[in-house]
């Protein structure tokens, strides 16, 4: 991994140094705003980009943006940061930071942004540049399903939320979020309010792994792991709690909404620490208790009260902080021992100081420790839950989710430093280099620095953030560590005892755990189960439709048509007026003939030249039509048409044996006359009644004044309606093109 | 088979032919015709030959790949559509000069886009058409 003696580090190629310059850059700019914002203030910019459908590309900033935006880019310099060392040497480098600060930006954009569409976009660009990320390691077979997994999961999740926004933006009349924020009349009594809930839920469940959508979470971390530490701290993950904070406004507040949120967070929180227990994987460990944090973070978004979005907030910063502090560690661990696994791990506190300092203060921070950032977080989400209803519901799953949290941090941060090994170590353990130890040292002294002046935190991030969840002044919990003697305090030595004794009985739990989760419902394999499904029924459906005959797509398209227009025309209470005959001269009737004589000889004959010839008649007889009613362009290019084809049908028709006596094909016939009858009939309805005739009499009109040309189809062609012609002679090429290279481009067969 | 009455026949056709779809074309604007129309009678002209005389010699007569008329003539419309940008205006507005006067009264002749538009409609019918046409007739 060093790489070769004398190389020049990859941190200090442009690949390696601009995201970090850049990650900072923006962040120092973002914390510009944050006097800005602490006073209260939103900044919005917007620039038009289609007009014609209200939307715009705005952005927005207030107290949760600019929380979420401070995350991002500040987490996101430290991981670029140590990426550069862990990186150090890989042949993807640039392509990995590249992949990296893409995602950081359109992870930035989805949470500045004010209008939806924008929103939405910036969505998928994380769902798309994370499954990069998470694909990195393409050569791996487990990496490449995990990221499909991933892909599929969110960007199924963001279609409903596509559909959602459209739902809202259209009920709402507006697609700007403040704007909607704004209005007066709240959209929870909106008759679409249950449809938007639904859609946005799910957007915001898949992207947040809430359960039953889960289980790609932990399987993303088959990507590196700086990808891992920024994906589930700071970013990605975060994404549909940020989607939920947003609408809280809008769509909270509602007893659906209070009590869907209270089920699904409190269940995947205690679900997620449970198997996070069970994990000997260190990152595996803490993939589950992002999962947790995220349930955490959903569950206290259910509060229509200011306390417990207190704790929300403070919670998603804290969270942040030790989250990617932690994998960063592990990562360095890693690193520097190969191996990850917690059962081996021991005895690093004298071979690693610095990450050793390092694990201990996020660590602490993590169980929720005084005087940590993380003390303040726990106490302060105890008091959210006991103002929110279903106080008992909520403390319970919040007690028992932070119980294994303490645990859990003894397994990832106390154990492998201060317990001996439980074996030899792949690699015999050092310090990692100094870019890899910046990123969790200065993310640890935060989590101590928030903690014993909390105000920091409360002021210009948490206080806003609070407001804008809430779309209104709200009542913000004072941030500190020491509130007296009361309830959350008491929870949180109950936490600390209850964790303790998890800790140190976690070796025999985890055994149990095992024991109990091979019997239980396993979502991945039902994922695999489910795909296969799909593939199934894709590949049934496949070979029915397209069975490569031409004569049976033929029957598909007519056997649909017809359906289509009788179940149509049976909703609009059938035929209602009876088509009056014109009278005909003998013109008309000759041509009538001619097409019922073209007609026969296509359908009875055994020769393909005579069934083709038949059918120019009937083509001939419609120019004829042509003729007869001043249409002589469309004549002259229908006669044109028509021999070309009985040409070209003849030259491949003039190889081909006789047609086979299949007898009379009663369904063939019974589609043909349906289709027949059905034409018949809808176009003498049509023009039965009055036909509009305003834009005849404008080109009639306009015709030769704006155009000079007296043929008016030539002059519609080719002058007022040029970009349509266009359009259409691409087509031809494109077909054009298309057919010679299936002509000439198959291989010939005595080659295959 | 090979008839040498067709042969002969076809390729006096081939001219004839091949200036009546060129008339076709240029009295498009105000008669009945156009490029669509002109460029379908082109491409009879050489199938005539190739049915004749065989789609080899029809490739012969025709000396540039037909897919090349075709992505050529797309070509041209387009310049003749994008033509309008320069001045400011929509694509595909037509644009008209003049020779020797100011006006449709006054001159002697115009030159237009839309004419340029209708030669590029004209070669893309042909193209594609006789691409099509040729391919088959090789295949069997």
């Amino acid at each position: 991994m060093a790489g070769t003696p004398g190389r020049r580090s990859d941190l200090y190629t442009l690949s390696g140094a601009l995201p970090v310059l850049i990650a900072a850059a923006l962040f120092a700019w973002f914390l510009g705003m944050a006097p800005a914002v602490a006073g209260g203030e939103v900044l919005r910019w917007a620039i038009p980009w289609v007009p014609s459908l209200d939307i715009s590309v705005s952005f927005l900033i207030d107290g949760l943006s600019l929380s979420f935006a401070l995350l991002i880019t500040g987490i996101g310099a430290l991981v670029l940061l140590y990426s550069a060392a862990y990186l150090d040497g890989h042949e993807h480098f640039s392509r990995f930071t590249l992949y990296l600060t893409l995602f950081m930006l359109s992870m930035l954009g989805l949470v500045v942004a004010d209008n939806m569409i924008t929103l939405f976009v910036f969505w998928e660009l994380t769902t798309i540049t994370s499954y990069l990320l998470i694909g990195f390691s393409h050569a791996a077979p487990d990496s490449r399903r995990s990221a499909l997994q991933a892909l599929l999961v969110t960007a199924a999740g963001g279609l409903a939320l596509l559909a959602g926004m459209i739902l809202l933006g259209v009920a709402a009349g507006s697609f700007e979020l403040s704007e909607i924020r704004a209005m007066d009349e709240p959209f929870t009594e909106h008759a679409m309010y249950l449809p938007v809930l639904i859609l946005f839920l799910l957007g915001a469940f898949t992207k947040s792994a809430q359960f039953p959508f889960h289980f790609w979470l932990p399987n993303a971390m088959a990507a590196p792991t700086p990808v891992s530490a920024y994906l589930h701290s700071a970013t990605m993950v975060k994404g549909g709690v940020y989607l939920l904070a947003r609408m809280h406004p809008t769509l909270g507040a509602t007893d659906v909404w209070t009590w869907t949120l209270i089920l699904f967070g409190g269940f995947t929180a205690v679900f997620a620490m449970v198997m996070a227990v069970r994990q000997t994987d260190l990152k595996q460990a803490l993939a589950y208790t992002t999962l947790m944090a995220l349930g955490t973070l959903t569950l206290f978004l259910a509060a229509p009260v200011g306390y417990a979005i207190t704790g929300m907030m403070t919670f998603l910063i804290v969270h942040s902080l030790y989250k990617a502090g932690m994998f960063l560690v592990v990562g360095i661990i890693d690193h520097e021992t190969g191996t990850r696994d917690a059962r081996l791990l021991g005895g690093l506190a004298r071979a690693m100081p610095a990450t050793t300092l390092a694990a201990a203060l996020i660590g602490l921070s993590m169980a929720g420790l005084p005087p940590f950032v993380g003390f303040i977080g726990k106490e302060i989400l105890y008091a959210g839950g006991l103002e929110m209803p279903g106080a008992m519901l909520v403390l319970g799953a919040a007690l028992t989710a932070n119980i294994l949290l303490f645990a859990t941090a003894g397994i990832v941060a106390f154990k492998p430093f201060w317990r001996p090994a439980g074996g030899e170590l792949p690699k015999s353990p050092h310090e990692g280099p100094w870019p890899m130890l910046a990123g969790p040292l200065i993310l640890a002294a935060l989590g101590l620095g928030f903690g014993l002046m909390p105000v920091f935190i409360a002021e210009p991030l948490v206080a806003p953030g609070v407001e804008a969840v809430l779309g209104r002044e709200g009542t913000v919990a004072e941030l500190t560590l020491w509130h007296g003697v009361n309830l959350p305090l008491i929870l949180s030595l109950v936490t600390f005892a209850g964790g303790l004794l998890v800790y140190l009985a976690h070796q025999r739990i985890r055994a149990m755990l095992a024991a109990a989760e091979a019997r239980a419902l396993d979502f991945d394999a039902g994922w695999d189960r489910f795909l296969d499904g799909l593939k199934a029924v894709a590949g049934w459906q496949t070979r029915i439709l397209q069975s490569g005959y031409l004569t049976s797509y033929l029957m598909w398209i007519f056997a649909t048509m017809s359906v289509t227009l009788l179940v149509t025309i049976g909703l609009r209470g059938g035929i209602d007026r009876v088509p009056v005959f014109p009278m005909l001269d003998v013109t008309h009737w000759i041509v009538i003939a001619l097409v019922i004589a073209g007609s026969a000889v296509a359908v009875f004959s055994i020769s393909r030249i005579a069934a083709i010839a038949g059918l120019g008649v009937v083509g001939i007889a419609v120019a004829l039509i042509f003729v007869l009613y001043g249409a002589p362009d469309v004549a002259i290019t229908q006669l044109l048409v028509e021999m070309l084809i009985v040409v070209l049908f003849a030259v491949a028709a003039l190889h081909l044996p006789l047609l086979p006596r299949e007898g009379f094909r009663k369904l063939h016939a019974l589609v043909a006359v349906v289709v027949g009858g059905l034409t018949t009939a809808l176009l003498m309805m049509a023009s039965d009644g009055p036909i509009d005739r305003r834009l005849t009499d404008y080109f009639e009109i306009a015709s030769w004044p704006e155009a000079f040309g007296r043929n008016i189809v030539n002059v519609i062609l080719v002058d007022f309606r040029a970009l349509d012609t266009f359009g259409e002679i691409a087509v031809v090429v494109i077909a054009a093109l298309g057919a010679y290279a299936l002509l000439k481009g198959a291989p010939d067969k005595e080659e295959s | 088979m090979k008839s040498i009455i067709l042969m002969t026949g076809a390729r006096l056709l081939l001219v004839l032919m091949l200036v009546f779809s060129v008339f076709m074309l240029l009295r498009g604007h105000n008669e009945p015709g156009g490029g669509f129309i002109g460029g379908l009678i082109g491409a009879t002209a050489f199938i005539v030959q190739a049915i004749a005389a065989g789609a080899a010699d029809a490739r012969r007569v025709l000396r540039v790949s037909p897919e090349a008329l075709a992505v050529v003539g797309l070509g041209i419309a387009l310049a003749s559509g994008l033509w309008a940008g320069v001045f400011a205006e929509p694509p595909f507005t037509g644009q008209w000069y003049w020779v020797g006067g100011d006006s449709y009264e006054t001159s002697a002749f115009s030159l237009n886009t839309v004419l340029v538009f209708d030669v590029g409609v004209y070669l893309v019918v042909l193209g594609s058409v006789l691409s099509l046409a040729l391919s088959l007739e090789e295949e069997v």
